[in-house]
């Protein structure tokens, strides 16, 4: 194999014609010449013809082809003729082949203005349309949950029941580990601050309504975002890119009975039993902490007794209503509105996760605000 | 580089899914500059031969060699050279959903020659050209239709004009006039550059126009039950089957041999 540098030269041709005569290593593994310099040379002459020629010694491959590609186009806009006939025959087949379909006129986008790009109402536009969006998605579950209970909707029972399984007891390991280290946090919390006043056996109280009304219904629900909530997201950010969607609209199904709602209803059936197991498990965290500071387990327990409520622990559960209808319809939401491609599966998942957080942690806030002030 | 051997040669191959045998025995050349077509029923393990051909999957029984050098033996250094070799476009299209068409066709340059930004530009306007896709350097998969989609994953397998180019099904989904000038396009590759292309393909008229070499599988008795050119197997296959598959073409299509 020689590996003479790839070259060209332009010389007069006969009748008015300029000659290009190609030689050397047009190879993929070497470098070529710019077109761009081709070009500017071509500026300078007057000739309404280029005749390509090749020297004996070319080799040649796609990127030869590539650079006659160029010629092609620019003799196209300037209206010259190519005269292509002294290619090697395959070189002239393949530039016809790559020139028999016209390339498609890119209406080039026009470069936004800097006014546009920096537009102060476009983010708030943007918030607006996704906040219709979603109230829009919103209104579609809540006519699909009427249709249900009608017993008119395409949900299918297994559905429910798989993503039911899939929710709660494959959940239970990291809900058991996650929960029973907060009871432990809360408690090393009050312990420090209680010893002062010689209170510790009220450690009991604090971890006690600590889970009940808090800490249980947050931590679960936001494992269960990060858990759930985003397989929720990529499971239909995936059946977006393969069209399933698509199929499963065609067949005339909506897509928010047959998948939405499965997983809507598991995740509410789902978080309160789920907390309650929270709140005993975090107690018993709890607990295990108010041993070590000479709090006995009976103690504990008996002081437990006495707080924990009806109330107590229906505020718990109420919370675990919302944030469970919370984390599935944002990762439902996120999953049915991804783009597609890969990478909008991956845009949608996070999506679902951030929301979902954020969501709860407002949510929580709000019902506090609101229990609050009615006494509760 | 080039020896005596076949440039495809497979020898006693059995391929399974698991317990699931697909196809056994299967023992057949491919030459340089052969355009091959693999034949068979729908669900016969087509696909799989071809993915047990480009090295994805492992052969349950027997080997396949390249040149003589055995891929499945061949170190990852050796493995990366073959690999160099081959354009490979898959069933289902393969194309990156989260790429631009030009960075589809742009990754086998970056990831095998040492091209600047501009020239690799340059190689993948003229491949998107070949297939008909000048223009679409910036449209996602997503936004073209799926025929197109079909010829963007051709344009990735020829962009580093590949020694062996592996097509499943390349032409379905694709209208009579693109699937002509895909055959073409086939036939130029062949000729231009020499290469070797092994196709999946059911189009008769595709078949009978490029190919000159090929094999049959059949589902039934799960091996190959013939081999060698289509026009010559059309008229005296000594397997029924085999005649009536590639009968079907003359019915249709007077003039196609
Ligand atoms: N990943 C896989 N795991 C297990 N079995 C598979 C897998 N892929 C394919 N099969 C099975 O192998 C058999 C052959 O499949 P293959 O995709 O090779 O068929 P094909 O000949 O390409 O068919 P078609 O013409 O429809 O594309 C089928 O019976 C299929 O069920
Ligand atoms: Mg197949």
């Amino acid at each position: 194999m020689s590996s003479a540098v790839a070259r060209y030269v332009c010389s007069q041709g006969p009748e008015q014609s300029t000659d290009i005569c190609f030689s050397g290593d047009w190879t993929l593994d070497a470098p070529a010449p710019a077109f761009t310099t081709l070009a500017s040379e071509l500026e300078q002459q007057q000739n309404r013809t280029l005749r390509c020629q090749v020297d004996d010694n070319l080799e040649w491959d796609s990127a030869l082809i590539a650079f006659l590609l160029q010629c092609h186009n620019y003799c196209l806009t300037r209206e010259l003729t190519l005269d292509s006939s002294a290619l090697p025959d395959g070189a002239r087949k393949l530039l016809a082949l790559s020139t028999a379909v016209a390339s498609l006129e890119i209406a080039a986008a026009e470069p936004k203005s800097l006014l546009e790009r920096l537009n102060p109402s476009a983010p708030l536009l943007r918030l607006w349309h996704s906040l219709e969006a979603a109230l829009e998605f919103i209104g579609s579950v809540s006519l699909a949950l009427g249709a249900l209970m009608r017993g008119r909707a395409n949900t299918r029972l297994t559905d429910f029941l798989n993503f039911l399984f899939e929710a709660g007891p494959k959940a239970l390991g990291i809900i058991t580990l996650t929960s029973f280290l907060v009871g432990m946090i809360l408690a090393y919390l009050g312990a420090a601050q209680l010893a002062q006043f010689g209170a510790q056996v009220y450690v009991a109280d604090l971890v006690t309504v600590g889970m009940l009304r808090e800490m249980g219904a947050l931590m679960t629900a936001v494992v269960m975002a990060g858990r759930t909530g985003a397989a929720y997201a990529a499971q239909l950010g995936t059946m977006q890119t393969r069209e399933e969607i698509d199929a499963i609209v065609t067949l005339g199904i909506s897509p928010v009975e047959f998948l939405v709602l499965p997983r809507l209803l598991a995740l509410i059936v789902i978080m309160p039993l789920l907390v309650i197991y929270a709140n005993f498990i975090g107690i018993l965290g709890g607990a295990l902490v108010a041993s070590g500071m000479g709090v006995s387990l009976t103690q504990f327990l008996e002081e437990t007794r006495t707080v924990i409520t009806l109330t107590q622990l229906n505020v718990g559960l109420g919370k675990a209503l919302v944030f469970g209808t919370l984390i599935a319809l944002a990762g439902c939401y996120s999953g049915i509105n991804c783009g597609r491609s890969s990478a909008a599966v991956g845009e949608a998942t996070t999506n679902a996760v951030v929301t979902a957080i954020v969501f709860l942690i407002v949510a929580d806030a709000a019902i506090n605000i609101a229990l609050q002030n009615m006494g509760i | 580089m080039t020896t005596d051997a076949p440039h495809i040669h497979v020898e006693q191959l059995t391929m399974a899914y698991g317990s699931n045998l697909i196809q056994q025995e299967l023992t057949f050349d491919v030459n340089r500059g052969d355009v091959f077509v693999i034949m068979g029923g729908s669900g016969c393990g087509k696909s799989t031969l071809l993915k047990h051909m480009i090295g994805l999957y492992e052969p349950a029984v027997g080997d396949i060699f390249y040149a003589g050098r055995s891929f499945n033996k061949t170190d990852d250094a050796g493995r990366f050279q073959l690999r160099r070799e081959w354009g490979i476009t898959y069933q289902s299209g393969g194309l990156f959903s989260a790429m631009t068409l030009a960075e589809n066709t742009a990754l086998p340059l970056q990831q095998y020659t040492k091209l600047g930004a501009t020239e690799i530009a340059d190689i993948v306007a003229y491949k998107l050209a070949l297939v008909g896709l000048a223009g679409y350097q910036d449209y996602y998969p997503s936004e073209i239709s799926g025929g197109m989609q079909k010829r963007a994953g051709l344009a990735r397998a020829i962009a580093l004009d590949p020694d062996i180019l592996f097509f499943d099904e390349p032409s379905a989904g694709l209208d009579p006039i693109s699937s002509q000038l895909l055959d073409e396009l086939i036939l130029q590759m062949k000729e231009s550059l020499g290469a070797t292309v092994v196709i999946v393909t059911h189009e008769l008229a595709s078949i009978f126009a490029i190919a000159n070499n090929s094999v049959f599988l059949d589902a039934e008795t799960k091996t190959m039950i013939a081999y060698g050119d289509p026009k010559q197997l059309r008229e005296d296959s000594s397997e029924e089957k085999v005649r009536r598959f590639l009968a079907r073409g003359k019915s249709g299509n007077g003039s196609t041999a």
